[in-house]
């Protein structure tokens, strides 16, 4: 069996293992909770009977998938070089609101208006990261701590702008502020196309987040980037052996600077497949905490953009069990519960099966030279 | 030549059928080893023969998957260090281990420390070591401070703290390496008086003059298992070697002089100092700045380096490690901001990255192939591409070019005899000699006008070492200007052309290799000749 295959079997055979264990210990914390298992389980997969119900059901685990995604690709793009961005969290809520207050400031044709909307949202959180990573390199402040205290800040900064500067005209009875309307060339078309291509009822709302197409091409350029070029060979070199990477002649501030500007523009997006899809607006209420489950989507994703698309679906899909959960009469925070077990449990396979792959490429090398036979005594 | 318990007495240690397998490796196999109380005896073998891991089974740090241990004729299994300590066995690990801002008396009695009510008991234990000093001969003053030790006094307090535990059996592995001949001397005389007060040492080394000289039994091992026991009355240093090896022995000399009159390198005035880099004031010449820091005696780890490398020339720096050889390594290939010029082939190469370096030519293979030549958890053609990132034919464009990449790592793995299953095997699969293989192989690609080779054939197999040796010895005679900088004399008066010997960041003699001994080299590199005023350089071919 080649190498790299047995690799993703034993990976894949990890995570499987990782989430029955997952499942077993939620089963454990359900009942205490005074709920059934069962039924727990059962709201999980319960799309609803209708075929309208179902493609609602698809599409809320969708849309909830792609920030997740994207989150999940900001994360990784520093995890990649040993750099914590903790700060995705801010990041992508500064950006948000700007993106969405500049946006609403002119109105041009929608590809164009869409197009300057993500590179303000780029870059606004790739400059929004470029803090902690002066910061860094210039006076050796660890990430982690300055991203932190950085996300207070932002968000901190957010809530503000959106109640003072930013904000919008409030609609009668409305209770939350928000930034201006975008106008109508800024939304996003929706994909509610592909269910009806399939002979499906469109959902209801505000449909199939099209922000998932710009999602997936963005997915394919992060792992172009990665694994293909120059720039992707020395984030893997730095990340693997700083020293080594050094004396390659690999630029360390370089390097820093820019994988944390880079994972910056990514966090900048995370927000913007809610404000172009569906909200047209940066509200009090936009969804937070993006940010953090992106750590647990990269590390189940093993920094892999595939492994991410997939850590993400999972994430969407247990959060699009919140409603059917409460029907049946089961604390929604199981949720939260398996999450936690399913990274945590993830993450230990994950490296158990690593040292299994690394140490059978060991004794592979060594049975395939037959070097290290001993030798007849001589004496 | 079977040496046999002479059934005096009850054999101190007695191995039987030790074997150890690792995966896929058997590291030891079926070891036989008897020695007698009250003797030095030594064990020989190449690196990775298998010596370290029979000590680490002896002492317990790790189990024998087959055979049996006994310790004064009693049967032991040893489950930790702990348990071996209390059968009185003590281990002087190669690389010391000791607090350096504690003091000797603190550093002997770390872990096993008297105490009265609660607290260190210092007389007891002045006491306790004052005894084992003057028993032994082991002279050291208990309340200095260890780092301001040298290299030989910090190795009589790691003895002092295995006697301190009440060892009766010492293992010293490999103690010699670190020092000077000089400093040989001065152990050896402690190992006799150790044997005389009727304690047994097991002395682990590869340099066989030493081993002739100190031990009364010898135990050679090779690939994993004991080849012979010899009598060191009867056999010569050649002998030894040959059962050590297996096989002729190579010799690191060069043959003729390749030796041109192009400069490709040049280093003046290269000063470093040793609380960061400042910027030198304006207009002033670097050789004022650092005879004004000399004059405030500042510690520098460069101080005024200054040599030429021609073509064809292989120059040698000797120097007991940690006198500026990484600092000088470093300043080249600008990995660290540093005084002076470096010029590469005419050019001014000293404000240049080191990226431009490399490119411009420089080839570098560093001391610790793990900690700065490889990504061990990448697969070789990309440890390939490593250093060459932003050249052909690794790159094109924006882009790895991974199917160029991987021919030429499979050039390397051929020309170089890399054994490996294929380009996509990780680099730590490989055993150390086949890793430096492959970096050695990567440096000389792109054809490099001048190369760094820190400690090229450390721990790696006599095969390896062997082709190691061969392949500079070819790109030196192709025009290769070489800076080598190894630890292992042999090797360093083997190849070079010319010899530096570097002592607290001074380059303090030039000699011929031609005719140095081990001795004088040794001599110069603890300081012990005054090396201000260097011999004359010897005519250059």
């Amino acid at each position: 069996m080649p190498a790299g295959l047995y690799r993703a079997l034993l990976t894949v055979a990890g995570a499987a293992v990782a989430i029955v264990l997952a499942v077993a210990i939620s089963s454990v914390a359900i009942s205490v909770a005074g709920a059934s298992p069962e039924a727990a389980f059962a709201a999980l997969f319960n799309f609803g009977e209708s075929e309208r119900a179902v493609v609602n059901g698809i599409t809320s685990m969708i849309n909830r998938s792609v920030p997740l995604f994207i989150a999940g690709l900001a994360v990784a793009v520093g995890f990649r070089m040993n750099l914590f961005n903790i700060g995705v969290e801010g990041q992508y809520r500064i950006a948000a609101l700007c993106a969405a207050f500049v946006g609403a400031q002119f109105s041009l044709p929608a590809p164009i208006q869409i197009l300057l909307i993500i590179v303000v949202a780029a870059a606004v959180g790739g400059l929004y990261a470029l803090i902690p990573a002066v910061m860094k390199v210039t006076r050796g402040v660890n990430e982690v701590i300055s991203t932190i205290m950085l996300n207070y800040i932002a968000i901190q900064l957010a809530a503000f702008l959106v109640r003072g500067p930013f904000t919008g005209e409030r609609a009668k009875g409305q209770l939350t502020t928000s930034t201006p309307t975008l106008p109508e060339s800024a939304w996003f078309p929706n994909l509610n196309g592909l269910f009806e291509m399939f002979g499906l009822p469109a959902p209801r709302g505000g449909g199939l987040w099209g922000f998932l197409a710009v999602a997936v091409l963005l997915g394919v350029a992060v792992w172009v980037l990665l694994e293909r070029t120059k720039f992707g060979f020395e984030v893997k070199a730095s990340g693997l052996n700083p020293m080594a990477a050094l004396a390659a002649g690999v630029k360390p501030k370089k390097m820093v600077i820019a994988a944390m500007v880079l994972s910056g523009a990514i966090a900048g997006l995370i927000g913007l497949p809610e404000i172009l899809g569906d909200k047209h607006n940066f509200g009090s209420n936009f969804t937070p905490g993006l940010g953090f489950l992106g750590i647990a989507v990269a590390l189940l994703g093993r920094n892999r953009p595939a492994g991410i698309a997939v850590a993400a679906l999972l994430f969407g899909f247990l959060d699009r069990a919140q409603g059917p959960l409460q029907f049946a009469n089961v604390p929604p925070s199981v949720i939260a519960i398996m999450q936690g077990a399913i990274v945590l449990l993830v993450v230990v396979a994950n490296e158990i099966t690593s040292r299994m792959a690394l140490r059978r490429e060991e004794r592979r090398a060594a049975r395939q030279l037959g070097r290290h036979t001993p030798v007849e005594v001589a004496a | 030549m079977n040496a046999d318990a002479p059934a005096t007495a009850r054999p101190a240690v007695e191995l039987e059928g030790i074997t150890k397998r690792f995966p896929g490796v058997v590291a030891n196999h079926d070891i036989r080893i008897t020695v007698d109380p009250g003797t030095v005896h030594a064990i020989v073998g190449e690196n990775g023969a298998g010596k370290s891991t029979l000590m680490k089974i002896l002492y317990g740090m790790q189990k024998p998957d087959e055979g049996t241990i006994k310790i004064n004729g009693t049967e032991v299994s040893f489950r930790t260090p702990s348990d071996a300590i209390a059968a009185g066995i003590g281990m002087v690990h190669q690389h010391f281990m000791l607090a350096d801002n504690f003091t000797v008396l603190e550093n002997v009695v770390l872990g096993a420390e008297p105490k009265k009510a609660g607290a260190l008991d210092t007389a007891r234990a002045r006491a306790r070591i004052e005894e084992l000093s003057s028993n032994h001969g082991l002279h050291v003053d208990p309340d200095r401070l260890v780092e301001d030790l040298g290299v030989g006094d910090r190795q009589r307090v790691e003895i002092l703290k295995v006697l301190y535990r009440g060892a009766r059996i010492l293992i010293l592995d490999e103690p010699t390496a670190v020092l000077v001949p000089q400093e040989v001397d001065e152990l050896f005389e402690n190992l006799r008086e150790l044997k005389a007060g009727g304690l047994t040492v097991i002395f682990i080394s590869h340099k066989l003059d030493e081993v002739l000289s100190i031990a009364d039994a010898i135990t050679v091992i090779r690939r994993g298992t004991t080849v012979a026991s010899v009598d060191p009355r009867e056999v010569t240093a050649r002998q030894l070697a040959e059962l050590m090896v297996g096989s002729e022995l190579p010799t690191p000399e060069t043959r003729e002089s390749t030796v041109t009159d192009t400069v490709a390198l040049s280093v003046s005035g290269l000063t470093m100092e040793a609380d960061g880099f400042r910027p030198l004031p304006k207009g002033t010449p670097v050789a004022e700045y650092t005879a004004g820091l000399r004059a405030e005696g500042r510690r520098l780890l460069l101080d005024d380096v200054s040599f030429d490398i021609h073509r064809g020339e292989i120059l040698g720096i000797a120097g007991v490690e940690g006198n500026g050889q990484s600092e000088l390594i470093e300043a080249i290939m600008g990995m660290r901001p540093a005084h002076g010029t470096v010029e590469l082939a005419g050019a001014d190469i000293s404000s240049w990255s080191t990226l431009k370096r490399r490119e411009a030519g420089i080839g570098y293979i560093p001391e610790d192939r793990h900690r700065q030549g490889l990504l061990l958890e990448a697969s070789l053609w990309e440890n390939r591409v490593l250093g060459h990132q932003t050249r052909k034919p690794s790159r094109r464009g924006v882009w790895i070019d991974r199917r160029a990449a991987k021919a030429d790592t499979r050039r390397i793995i051929d020309e170089y005899d890399v054994r490996t299953p294929g380009v996509d095997t990780l680099a730590l699969a490989l055993s150390g000699g086949n890793q430096q293989k492959l970096i050695v192989g990567r440096e000389m690609s792109g054809e490099p006008v001048f190369l760094i080779a820190a400690h090229p054939t450390r721990g790696v197999d006599v095969g390896a070492q062997a082709a190691i040796w061969d392949h500079l010895r070819a790109a030196r005679a192709a025009g290769l200007a070489v800076l080598l900088i190894s630890a292992d004399l042999d090797e360093l008066i083997g190849l070079s052309d010319t010899l530096h010997v570097i002592y607290r960041g001074r380059l303090v003699a030039r000699l011929d290799p031609s005719d140095v001994t081990p001795e004088r080299l040794g001599g110069y590199m603890t300081g012990a000749i005054s090396g201000s005023t260097a011999e004359p350089a010897e005519e250059e071919a």
